[in-house]
């Protein structure tokens, strides 16, 4: 006698048994779903979240409070005349000429013994390249629109002292203060008080980095990116330089600054937190960006076109810098650019280089002392001042956009000429 | 003469050579005796060349030494012997004339520097005199030597190509060169750090306390002990910041891949993606003005006496919201690499949508996704602007995330910015803390790069 297997009776789906764990079981598949829909939701959130509050607060970051000042050029006796404001040394002569006196002078002709805390202490400064601007005006009595001080700022978001915001009240009844749309922020460097405070110069520094490091930064890359995909024998060498430039791409970029500071600084003597030493040390981090991106679009161009360029006669290098190069290009730009704004943002490297300084004035050039956007988003930050916090936040909105805009033409190059074989 | 000038001079050099040789060899070919043996241009290249490399170093070598030399000449001047012979003020006063005899400089700070700008004037035209006049004999002794060469059978193809190929072997030398170069700086700056702190103070000790003003003594030891630091790095990277970031990232890539439809996934990744394209600067802003005073709140709240404004909590947090975008791709990537026949099996099976993804995808993917986290971690571990915003400076061995905890990287920039002198153990622990973050983070990422690779040929 054989044993026949036990034969199973078939599952009867339609049991209340089964129905049940069926039903569990899609249950859970929905539980799963809306788990995994929420992760999305979050992490959405989050960013949104980011941005709304630093778009919230920049929004005073653009404007300042700004005060009414009567001046009576005439009356002031400013010993300084109108051929002297058309010298390229106006600026000079006009601070020597005691305009800082005259102004607050004038704030206590205009609003009583209190009024020379009313303007900031860089108030003077918004009048000299008024006057610069139009030499004129030293004849005559003018009004012109002057940054409050920090006090009456603070008054004017309904914080400080009681006196103050009373003082506040008063002017603003009079319409002599208000919130005005500040222009200038573009076109002003960094200052001690929120109200006079700038980020043209920052934004010079980072355009003088970003210069530096794409010269060093693009024609290294591409170079090693075509040796190492095109040419470079399969040995030791080769897998050794592999390995770094992968390493390199991994590597924390405050160790990129390490190597500034000990390399370019202390070894070289090169000057510290100049735009020069900056984009060198960005040019190294950035590089090894470009050779994987480089690569991975070389890699793209079919070999029929290599074939058919050696086929005609074309040398090895003529292959590569005729045919290659140029089809791989669009590919390399685009990684190049992701690379660059991610340069852009960079911090930490540049601190250990230096670039933490005050510096009030926009860089000369490669080699004299600047600051870039994201350091000075990260200098204002350290200031407890509530007109900083807008500062910092139209800062930020600032560097935003401008990676935005990066990015932005990084995909309509990808988009645009990107070939598919 | 400025370097920039020099260079321009031999770029003009070579552009002259250039078209002078390739004039040359299109007379060549114009008489039509001899087929040429490379094209007109390359003849052009190969002249020009040998101006552009001898003279092109020439510059680079005379950029260097020339301002030695004019300020050697200048101190040969009789107004010298005035100096104070102390080497610090010599040197501030010779350094401050030379400043201002290039015109980068304003008026004399020191009034014996003022004395010396004539000479060294004089002696920076002279020596710049020089160095043109040799730059242009170099530039034309190669430039003649390059054109005496040309011949129609002359092959300056071939020889044009050998030096765009050590060119591009150069280049590819940089990223060697680089690795090496932060080698040696970290290692010469650590030893020289273990030569004041013994290195088992630095690597076990567990006060971190450094004076960057106060004298050497046998206690300065003591003050040096990283394990709160290396606790603080990996409590905020490698743990708060990994709660956050793998479970979010993880489901975002597997909703993304597995359940949304084309269009939102077509919306939602880049979206995703933008959150690792922000500078850190603007999370470490997010992070100390919204989310550390909200921990600060609810830390007031559960009953903390005293809740610091900056704490392990709020960086890690916002680390981990920047990690996402990076787990989630790593995740995406391993997810994808998983046979479509494994998926389809499961699901013919009559598996759900969820059981498949638990059961077969997730685990088959496994090692990609252990490698994607690892990569994450070493970034997160070596990010800086997230914990100097909002970690705070004080080195407390703690668990409790709603203290503020000092990182790794916070103390090397706090150790090199403001006052340093580099003989000072607290400036070289900064570079003895970027050769262990170096170290973790290089072992990281070759153990997870190793992973993912042999997750990918398993499936290939």
């Amino acid at each position: 006698m054989t044993d026949t297997p036990a034969k199973l009776a078939p599952t009867n789906w339609a049991s209340p048994e089964m129905t049940g764990k069926l039903k569990a079981r899609y249950a859970s598949e929905r539980r799963f779903r809306l788990v995994g829909l929420a992760a999305v939701s979050l992490s959405a959130l989050f960013l949104v979240c980011l941005l709304v509050s630093m778009t919230w607060n920049s929004v005073g970051g653009f404007t300042r409070t700004e005060i009414k000042l009567n001046i009576d050029f005439p009356a002031l006796g400013l010993t300084v005349d109108q051929s002297q404001l058309e010298a390229p040394d106006a600026a000079e002569v006009l601070s020597r000429a005691g305009l800082a006196e005259a102004v607050s002078l004038s704030a206590m002709q205009s609003y009583g013994p209190q009024g020379a805390s009313f303007v900031s202490d860089g108030a003077w400064v918004d009048v000299r390249s008024k006057l610069i601007a139009n030499p004129g005006l030293l004849m005559q009595k003018v009004q012109i629109n002057v940054a409050a001080s920090d006090d009456l700022a603070s008054a004017a978001r309904g914080e400080g002292a009681p006196d103050i915001k009373a003082a506040y009240d008063r002017l603003a009844k009079q319409g002599a203060v208000g919130s005005a749309f500040d222009p200038g922020f573009l076109v002003r460097s960094d200052a001690t008080d929120p109200g006079q405070v700038g980020i043209w110069g920052a934004l010079k520094g980072s355009i003088l980095t970003m210069f530096v490091t794409l010269v060093l930064a693009f024609p290294i890359g591409v170079l090693s990116a075509l040796y190492l995909e095109e040419y470079a024998p399969k040995n030791r060498w080769t897998d050794l330089i592999e390995v770094s430039i992968n390493n390199l791409a991994a590597v924390p970029s405050i160790i990129f600054g390490l190597l500034g500071l000990s390399v370019f600084l202390t070894f070289m003597g090169l000057p510290r937190s100049a735009p020069l030493v900056g984009g060198m040390t960005l040019a190294l981090m950035t590089m090894p960006v470009i050779v994987i991106s480089g690569r991975n679009a070389i890699k793209g161009v079919p070999p029929s076109i290599r074939d058919a360029a050696l086929a005609i006669g074309a040398s090895r290098i003529q292959v590569v810098f005729h045919h290659i190069l140029p089809l791989a290009l669009p590919g390399i730009l685009t990684g190049t650019i992701i690379g660059m704004a991610r340069a852009l943002g960079e911090t930490a490297p540049l601190l250990m280089i230096g670039m933490r300084a005050f510096v009030a004035s926009p860089p000369d050039g490669l080699t004299s002392p600047a600051s870039v956007l994201p350091v000075q988003i990260f200098l204002w930050s350290d200031e407890v001042s509530r007109g900083f916090i807008e500062r910092t936040s139209a800062a930020i909105i600032v560097l935003l956009i401008f990676l935005l805009m990066m990015n932005g033409v990084a995909i309509y190059l990808r988009n645009k000429f990107e070939q598919r074989w | 003469m400025s370097p920039t000038i020099l260079f321009l001079l031999v770029i003009g050099l070579g552009l002259i050579t250039w078209l002078a040789a390739r004039g040359r060899a299109y007379g060549f070919s114009a008489a039509g005796r001899v087929k040429l043996h490379s094209l007109p241009s390359y003849h052009g290249w190969y002249a020009a060349l040998w101006v552009i490399i001898p003279a092109g170093l020439f510059v680079v070598i005379w950029s260097a030494i020339s301002p030695g030399l004019s300020i050697q000449a200048a101190l040969a001047d009789p107004s010298v012997a005035a100096l104070p012979l102390m080497d610090m003020e010599r040197n501030a006063i010779v350094g401050e004339a030379y400043q201002i005899a290039r015109g980068s400089g304003q008026a004399a700070f020191n009034p014996a520097a003022s004395a010396l700008v004539a000479p060294m004037k004089a002696a920076i035209s002279y020596y710049g005199v020089i160095g043109a006049v040799l730059t242009l004999i170099i530039g034309l002794a190669g430039g003649a030597f390059g054109f005496l060469k040309l011949r129609p059978d002359f092959t300056a193809r071939t020889r044009v190509e050998r030096v765009v190929m050590g060119l591009l072997l150069i280049a590819s030398l940089v990223a060697m060169l680089t690795t090496v170069g932060i080698l040696a700086s970290l290692m010469f700056e650590t030893a020289r750090f273990f030569t004041m702190i013994s290195p088992l103070d630095f690597l076990f000790g567990v006060k971190w306390n450094p004076d960057p003003i106060a004298p050497l003594s046998a206690d300065t030891g003591k003050t040096f002990g990283a394990i709160p630091l290396f606790w603080g790095t990996l409590f905020i990277g490698a743990i708060i910041a990994m709660i956050v970031a793998i479970p979010l990232g993880l489901m975002s890539a597997i909703y993304l891949t597995q359940y949304a439809t084309a269009r939102t996934r077509k919306w939602m990744k880049p979206l995703l993606e933008i959150l690792a394209g922000i500078p850190t600067v603007v999370y470490g802003y997010f992070a100390a003005l919204t989310v550390a005073p909200m921990i600060r709140d609810f830390a007031a709240a559960l009953g903390m006496q005293n809740p610091s404004t900056e704490s392990a909590l709020a960086a890690g947090l916002v680390m981990g919201i920047m990690i996402i975008p990076f787990v989630s791709s790593m995740a995406d990537d391993s997810i994808a690499a998983v046979p479509q026949a494994m998926r389809d099996g499961s699901l013919a099976m009559g598996a759900t949508t969820s059981e498949t993804i638990k059961r077969v995808l997730v685990p088959a993917a496994l090692p990609g996704i252990v490698g994607g986290v690892m990569l994450a971690v070493s970034r997160a571990i070596g990010e800086t602007m997230i914990v100097v915003m909002a970690a705070g400076a004080s080195a407390n061995l703690s668990i409790n995330p709603l203290e503020s905890m000092t990182t790794v990287t916070y103390q090397i920039v706090q150790m090199l910015t403001g006052e340093q002198s580099f003989d000072h153990p607290a400036t070289l622990s900064a570079f003895a803390l970027g050769m262990v973050l170096f170290i973790v983070t290089l072992i990281l990422n070759i153990i997870a790069l190793r992973v993912v690779k042999r997750f990918r040929e398993a499936y290939d």
